[in-house]
């Protein structure tokens, strides 16, 4: 049933575009190294410090600064700022189009696989 | 970045993608300070207990203070270890989220065990706290590896195993294995975890 359904799916699809044509349609913004570890990393986490990403990147402050900023500008992830005691604390969480933007680089990456299988 | 206009290097970059993904995914969601070395010396000590405790097999009370005082010196050995390795490795805190979830799942079936401790030994069933303790203690490790790196949870079943043969056995025997256990496992695993996760 299913396969019939992807057999018509499939016809009534345009011709399949050629592989290194399908590379602008990549999130540009989360096909960065870091920012793909920042998205991976606040995907299994409600939350996750400044400190905190620092620590599971292994990368220096300036770094997780710059890119959670180009996230944060991009809605993919919201910052929170507060206090503990006198010690500022940023905390950092992914947004609905954050994850959503995750979730479908992750479809491309696979689509990408399927569609490259067996043709190198 | 790899050619991506041939097939071949944008099928291994996209793996490469999904690996790296994965990679982060789990350093991220997973408690890595488990002290090895930590380990290694609460097995150096429980060894110990077990060969004082076999002397007293038939004298509960003294047999149950020599078990009851490793435990106290263990968690003491693995607060340290623990807390020095978070410091050192620069791992996420001991209050972040995977932490948390590790400690739940680590001490419920560890309450649960000094629970029925007080229980059977109230109620004179010596005999079944080794059985007992290596059960709980097991099934704390295959709980709490859901949050941490992936021998923990091995560690859990070889305790549960030895749990297991304990169950069928008396104190003295019991109490061999505890050294079994507590002791020799703890050297096995910590030292594993020494050498393969940092200290």
């Amino acid at each position: 049933m299913a396969k019939a359904a992807r057999k018509q799916a499939d016809e009534a699809a345009p011709r399949r575009q050629p592989v290194e044509t399908k590379i602008p349609d990549f999130d540009r913004l989360i096909h960065e190294k870091t920012r793909l570890a920042i998205v991976s990393a606040l995907a299994v986490n409600p939350t996750l410090s400044f400190n905190e990403l620092k620590a599971i990147l292994e990368t220096t402050d300036g770094n997780v600064s710059v890119h959670t900023r180009k996230l944060e500008e991009a809605n993919y992830l919201v910052c929170r700022k507060s206090f503990e005691g006198r010690i500022p604390r940023t905390e950092y969480s992914l947004t609905a189009a954050g994850r959503r933007a995750l979730e479908r680089y992750l479809s491309h990456m696979e689509a990408l696989i399927k569609a490259t299988r067996g043709r190198g | 970045m790899p050619d991506v206009n041939e097939p071949a290097a944008l099928h291994e970059h996209a793996l490469d993608n999904l690996r790296y993904i994965r990679a982060t995914m789990e350093r991220a969601g997973s408690f890595t300070s488990i002290p090895g070395w930590g380990g290694f010396y609460v097995g150096v000590s429980a060894a110990g207990s077990a060969i004082v405790a076999q002397r007293f097999t038939h004298e509960w009370r003294s047999w149950l203070m020599v078990w009851l005082t490793e435990a106290v010196v263990a968690a003491v050995i693995a607060g340290t270890a623990m807390w020095r390795k978070v410091r050192r490795s620069g791992n996420a805190p001991l209050t972040s989220g995977p932490a948390r979830q590790f400690f739940i799942s680590y001490f419920a079936p560890l309450v649960a065990g000094a629970v029925l401790t007080l229980v059977l030994a109230r109620a004179g069933l010596i005999g079944a706290l080794p059985a007992t303790w290596l059960l709980l203690y097991g099934a704390s490790f295959i709980s709490s590896g859901a949050f941490s790196i992936r021998v923990i949870p091995v560690m859990g079943v070889c305790f549960m195993l030895l749990g297991i043969v304990a169950a069928f056995l008396s104190l003295p025997f019991g109490n061999a294995l505890l050294g079994v256990g507590f002791g020799g496992l703890h050297i096995i695993f910590g030292l594993i975890i020494a050498r393969s996760y940092g200290g």
